[in-house]
C-alpha cells in the first residue's frame, strides 16, 4: 500500500531581512499506515517547521520553495488556502505542544469542537455535539456531557491537551502530527498521554508524526527515527537500531547526553557548542564545527545520505559504528 | 458576583462624593460670579441684595451645605443666567449629547474595526501601512480643527450636508431622538464624525495591535489545523478575543465622547448640555456648571461599573476569578 | 544616564564603544519621519522666534493695521504695500504675521506647561514611591481619578474657575497633565528602587536625597521625555481648543486658536482662509512634535523593539 506522507526534496525558507533562514532543506521522509515516525531534533533543527509545513501552516515570511509533500498520493504543495482548509482535520490533523495555547480561551469547549466537525460535514448541530461528546469521552474526560460547556481555562493542562487529541480524532484523519504535545506537562501526565495516544492510534490505524527532541519519548513510541539537524535529516531507520548503534556522531551525542545512559554520578556528556544560524550555514557539513569526529572533507563538501541495510540512511561521511550495522 | 457588585457601588458612590466636594469648591473659590450678574447701574445696596437673594453672601461652608442639602434631594442649584432649575436645563440637553455620542462610538466601531483588522492581518501592505499613518494623523488632529474642516468640504465646499443644528426630533418611549428622519441624519453626520475620528483611530489601533497578537497565537494556528474557513478564524476566534478591550476602552471612552461633545457642539451648533457647559462658562453661571459636572461624573461611573459587568461577562477568565474570590 | 544602566545595555557584538546618546541618536534617525518631524518642528520653532524680525508686520501694533484691508483673500497687497501672502483676517491684520505671532504663544505657553508639569508631577510621583504608604496611596488615588476624566473637562473646569490670561491657561494646562508625570514616574521609579544598585547605594549610607537624585531619577528620565513631547503637543492642542472655545487666551494674547476662532465666523460665507492657515500651522507643530515623540518612545523603550 502506499504510505501514507510522503515527502520529498522539501524546502521551507523563511526570507527575513537578516537573511533568509533555511529552517528546513531538503528534507525526505515517509510514513506508512499506522506508523509511527519519531522526528527528532534540538529546537531550531526545523523539525515543527517540516510539520506545518505538511499542515500548510507556514506564514509570510516563510514559504515551500521547493519539494513534494504527498499526502495519500495527493500533492499538497501549491494547494490554494481552500485546497489545504480541506485536508485539515479531516486528513492530517495536528496536536502541538502547549496545551495552555491552544484551545480559545474565550470560546467554549463545544463551540471548539462543534466547528471544527462542521468545518468538513454538514451534519446538524446536535449531531456534531454528539460526536463531540463521545470523542470527550474516547479520551477519557469525564462526565464529557458538562465539560463540553466548560471553558478552557476550567481544564487543567493534561485535560486540555485530551480535548485537543479529542479535536484532532473527531474526523479520524489517516494522519496526525504531534508537535512535542507531551513537553508542557507533568511526567505522570505525559506517560498517561502517550499511553493513550498509542492506544487510540492502534485502534483507528492511525499514523503519527510525533516532533520530540526527547529521544526518550520515541524510544518507547515510535516505529521508525529520523533525526534533524540544521534543517535536513542527519539519520533514518528503525528505531532499536539507530538507537542501538547511531551511524551519526550527532545521534550519538543526542543519546550520550540523556541522563539515563550514563553510570550514576558520571557527569553527563553533552554536544559541545550550539546549532549554527540557519541564515547562515557552514559550506560543508552543517554539524562539523560541533563533531568531535570532524575531517578535512567534512569542512569542504555537505554529506549526501549514504543508505545502508535494513533501510537506514545517514548524511555522513564517516558514520560511526559501522561493524554493527555490518554485524 | 454580588459582592463584587456591591464593592464596586461602593468605589462608585465614594468616587462621586469626591468629585462632589472638589468641584463645588474649585468653582466656587476662584472669581465671584456677582459682577457678571449685575448691570452696571446698580448701586451697592441691590448688589448687596442681588448677592443675598442667590446666597452668595454666606460663607462658603454654609453654601456648601446647603447645597450638600439640597444636592441629596436632587437639586443642585438654580441658574443665574436662566432662572431654572440646573439638573433640570442639564438634562433637558442631555439626549440630544447622547445622541451624538452614541452615533459617534457606533461610527468609530464600524469605521475602525474592519480598518484595524485589515491593518492587523496584513501589516506588509500597502493599505494597511496607509491606515496606520491615517490614525496618527486622527490622533494629533485638534478635534475643533477637524470639524472646521469637515464644515469646509462636505458643507460650505460641496453642499452636501448642513453644518449647523439638529434635525426634527421625534419622541419614542419618552426618548427624544432625531435619528428617524432622513433630515437628522443628514444633520447628525458631521458633527459625529468629527466626535469619532480620536475614537477611530484608537479602534483602529486597538483592532491592529489586538489583531496582531492573536494571529500569533497558538490557538489561532490550532483553528486553521482544524480546517476552519478563513472568515470563521477571523469573525469568531480572533474577534472575540479583541473585543474584549475594545469594548472596555470604548465603553470607557464614552465618557470623553460626551466632555468632547463640547467642542464638537459648540462648532456644529448642537443643541446639547455640552455647549450649555461652555456658556455657562463664559458667563460664571455656576449652578450649571455643577451640575454639568456632577451629571457627566455620575454618567461615567455608571459607564465604568457597565463596562467591568460587561467585560466579565465577555471575558469567561474573569467571570471565574471573580466569583470564587 | 546613570553608568549603572551601561553594561547591559553594550551590545557586546560591537568592537568599538559606543555611548548611550549615539547609540540613541543613531537609532532615532534610522526613521526618515522623524527626522522629518524634528527638522519641521525646528524650523516652527526658528520661525516663532525670529517672527519681529521676518512679519511684514506687526500685529499689535494698531497703527500699522488698516481696517481697508480687511479680510483679503490670499495674495492681495495691502495697503501699506506690502503682498498678504496668506490675505488678511476681520480686522485688516496680515494673517502670515498673525500666525508667526501666534506661533510664538501657542509654543510658549505649550513649553512653560510642559517643563512646569513634568517637574511637578516628576517630582509628585518620586516622592510617592519612595515614602510610600498613605501619603503614596492618597497622591495615587487623586491621579487616577482626574486620569479617568477627559482632559478637556477637567481644563474647562479649571478655566471656569480660574478665568482667562495666559498665566491661568498655563496654570490649568499643568494641573491637566501633572498626574500623567506623576504616574508614569511613581511606576518606573519603583521598578528602579528594587533594583539592586538601589539596595547598595543604600547600604553605602548615601543619603536619600542622594539615592534619589543621582539613581533613581536619572532612570526614570526615559518615559518623562516620551510623555514631554506627546503632552506638550497636547498641551497645544488642548490651549487651541480653549481658545478656540473662547475660554481659553483673551484676543490681546491671540495665540493660534484665537485666529482660528476670529475666523470661524467668516467661514461659511466662504473667507476661509482667516481659520484654514492658522490651523495648518496649528497642525505641523503638533504632528511634528507627534512624530519625533512617536520615534522617541520607540527607541527609548527597548521593550516595543521589533
Amino acid at each position: 500500500m502506499a504510505p501514507v506522507l510522503e515527502v520529498s526534496g522539501l524546502k521551507t525558507h523563511f526570507f527575513t531581512r537578516a537573511g533568509t533562514v533555511k529552517s528546513v532543506d531538503g528534507v525526505s521522509f515517509h510514513v506508512e499506515r499506522g506508523e509511527v515516525l519519531g522526528l527528532v531534533g534540538e529546537s531550531g533543527s526545523g523539525k515543527s517547521v517540516t510539520g506545518f509545513s505538511v499542515m500548510g501552516l507556514i506564514d509570510p515570511p516563510g514559504r515551500i520553495v521547493e519539494g513534494s509533500i504527498k499526502l495519500n498520493g495527493k500533492e499538497l504543495v501549491g494547494l490554494d488556502e481552500e485546497g489545504f482548509r480541506e485536508v485539515r482535520g479531516r486528513e492530517v490533523a495536528m496536536i502541538f505542544q502547549d496545551p495552555m495555547m491552544t484551545l480559545n480561551p474565550v470560546l467554549r469547549v463545544d463551540t471548539q469542537m462543534i466547528e471544527a466537525v462542521t468545518a468538513h460535514d454538514k451534519v446538524s448541530h446536535k449531531a456534531a455535539r454528539e460526536r463531540s461528546r463521545d470523542a470527550l469521552a474516547k479520551v477519557g474526560i469525564p462526565s464529557p456531557e458538562e465539560r463540553l460547556n466548560a471553558y478552557p481555562h476550567q481544564f487543567s493542562g493534561g485535560m486540555r491537551q485530551r480535548v485537543a487529541i479529542a479535536i484532532a480524532l473527531l474526523h479520524r484523519p489517516p494522519l496526525i502530527i504531534c508537535d512535542e504535545p507531551t513537553t508542557a506537562l507533568d511526567v505522570t501526565i505525559q506517560s498517561q498521554i502517550l499511553a493513550e495516544m498509542q492506544g487510540l492510534c492502534a485502534d483507528t490505524g492511525t499514523a503519527l508524526v510525533w516532533i520530540t527532541h526527547d529521544l526518550g519519548v520515541v524510544a518507547g513510541l515510535a516505529d521508525r527515527i529520523a533525526v534533524m539537524y540544521a534543517g535536513r535529516i542527519v539519520e533514518t531507520g528503525a528505531v532499536d537500531p539507530v538507537l542501538d548503534t547511531p551511524l551519526h556522531p550527532y545521534t550519538s551525542g543526542l543519546l550520550g547526553s540523556l541522563p539515563a545512559e550514563g553510570e550514576p554520578g558520571a557527569p553527563l556528556r553533552q554536544i559541545r557548542g550550539s546549532t549554527p544560524s540557519l541564515a547562515r550555514l557552514p559550506q560543508g557539513c552543517a554539524f562539523a564545527a560541533r563533531c568531535d569526529y570532524v575531517q578535512a572533507d567534512c569542512l569542504a563538501l555537505a554529506p549526501d545520505v549514504t543508505p545502508f541495510p535494513g533501510a537506514r540512511g545517514v548524511r555522513c561521511h564517516h558514520p560511526l559504528n559501522l561493524a554493527g550495522v555490518a554485524a | 458576583m454580588l459582592a463584587f457588585i456591591l464593592r464596586r457601588l461602593a468605589q462608585a458612590l465614594f468616587v462621586i462624593a469626591a468629585m462632589l466636594v472638589i468641584v463645588f469648591f474649585g468653582v466656587n473659590v476662584v472669581g465671584d460670579p456677582i459682577y457678571m450678574l449685575i448691570s452696571p447701574e446698580m448701586d451697592q445696596q441691590q448688589i448687596a441684595e442681588t448677592a443675598r437673594a442667590l446666597g452668595l453672601d454666606r460663607p462658603i461652608w454654609e453654601q456648601f451645605l446647603v447645597f450638600l442639602k439640597n444636592a441629596a434631594q436632587g437639586d443642585l442649584g438654580r441658574s443665574f443666567v436662566h432662572g431654572e432649575s440646573a439638573i433640570k436645563l442639564i438634562l433637558h440637553r442631555m439626549p440630544a449629547t447622547l445622541e451624538l455620542a452614541f452615533v459617534a462610538l457606533v461610527l468609530a466601531i464600524v469605521i475602525g474595526l474592519p480598518l484595524g483588522l485589515y491593518a492587523g492581518l496584513k501589516p506588509e501592505s500597502r493599505l494597511s501601512r496607509f491606515i496606520m499613518a491615517v490614525s496618527i494623523l486622527g490622533f494629533s488632529l485638534p478635534t475643533f480643527w477637524v470639524g472646521l474642516m469637515l464644515i469646509l468640504t462636505f458643507a460650505v465646499g460641496l453642499g452636501w450636508l448642513p453644518a449647523t443644528g439638529r434635525g426634527p426630533t421625534v419622541s419614542i418611549l419618552g426618548l427624544e431622538t432625531s435619528l428617524l428622519s432622513l433630515k437628522g441624519w443628514q444633520h447628525v453626520a458631521l458633527p459625529a464624525l468629527n466626535l469619532a475620528l480620536l475614537k477611530i483611530s484608537l479602534v483602529i489601533r486597538l483592532a491592529r495591535a489586538g489583531a496582531r497578537e492573536a494571529a500569533l497565537m497558538d490557538y489561532v494556528k490550532f483553528a486553521r489545523a482544524k480546517g476552519l474557513s478563513q472568515s470563521r478564524i477571523i469573525g469568531v476566534h480572533i474577534l472575540k478575543n479583541i473585543m474584549i478591550p475594545i469594548v472596555t476602552v470604548l465603553g470607557l471612552e464614552f465618557g470623553s465622547l460626551v466632555a468632547f461633545s463640547v467642542v464638537t457642539e459648540t462648532i456644529f451648533a448642537w443643541p446639547g448640555m455640552g455647549r450649555l457647559l461652555l456658556e455657562a462658562i463664559t458667563r460664571l453661571d455656576r449652578p450649571v456648571i455643577v451640575a454639568y459636572v456632577m451629571v457627566v461624573v455620575v454618567l461615567f461611573v455608571t459607564i465604568n461599573l457597565l463596562v467591568d459587568l460587561v467585560y466579565s461577562a465577555l471575558d469567561p477568565r474573569v467571570r471565574l476569578t471573580e466569583a470564587t474570590s | 544616564m546613570s553608568e549603572a544602566t551601561l553594561p547591559a545595555a553594550a551590545p557586546p557584538v560591537e568592537a568599538k564603544e559606543e555611548t548611550p546618546f549615539r547609540r540613541f541618536v543613531r537609532s532615532f534617525i534610522e526613521d526618515r519621519l522623524a527626522l522629518f518631524g524634528l527638522a519641521l518642528f525646528i524650523l516652527i520653532v526658528l520661525l516663532a522666534v525670529a517672527a519681529p524680525l521676518i512679519a511684514p508686520q506687526n500685529p499689535y501694533d494698531l497703527a500699522s493695521v488698516d481696517v481697508m484691508d480687511s479680510r483679503q483673500p490670499p495674495g492681495a497687497a495691502s495697503g501699506e504695500g506690502f503682498t498678504m501672502w496668506l490675505g488678511s483676517d476681520g480686522v485688516g491684520r496680515d494673517l502670515l504675521s498673525g500666525i508667526l505671532y501666534g506661533l510664538r504663544i501657542s509654543l510658549m505657553v505649550g513649553a512653560f506647561s510642559g517643563i512646569l508639569a513634568a517637574t511637578i508631577g516628576s517630582a509628585v510621583g518620586l516622592i510617592a514611591a519612595y515614602v510610600g504608604g498613605r501619603t503614596e496611596n492618597a497622591i495615587m488615588r487623586l491621579v487616577d481619578l482626574q486620569l479617568s476624566l477627559p482632559s478637556v473637562l477637567v481644563a474647562l473646569i479649571l478655566v471656569a474657575g480660574l478665568g482667562k490670561g495666559v498665566d491661568k491657561i498655563i496654570i490649568a494646562l499643568v494641573m491637566v497633565q501633572w498626574a500623567y508625570y506623576a504616574r508614569t514616574v511613581r511606576g518606573s521609579a519603583l521598578v528602579e528602587r528594587r533594583k539592586e544598585y538601589v539596595e547598595a547605594a543604600q547600604s553605602l549610607g548615601l543619603s536619600h536625597a542622594r539615592t534619589v537624585f543621582r539613581h533613581i531619577l536619572p532612570n526614570c528620565l526615559a518615559p518623562v521625555i516620551v510623555i514631554v513631547t506627546v503632552q506638550t503637543a497636547h498641551a497645544i492642542s488642548l490651549e487651541a481648543t480653549l481658545s478656540f472655545l473662547g475660554v481659553g487666551l483673551p484676543q490681546t494674547e491671540p495665540s493660534l486658536g484665537v485666529l482660528i476662532a476670529n475666523g470661524f465666523q467668516y467661514m461659511l460665507s466662504g473667507s476661509y482662509w482667516i481659520s484654514v492657515f492658522p490651523g495648518f500651522a496649528l497642525l505641523m507643530t503638533i504632528v511634528s512634535i507627534n512624530l519625533v515623540g512617536d520615534r522617541l518612545r520607540d527607541v527609548l523603550n527597548p521593550r516595543l523593539e521589533k
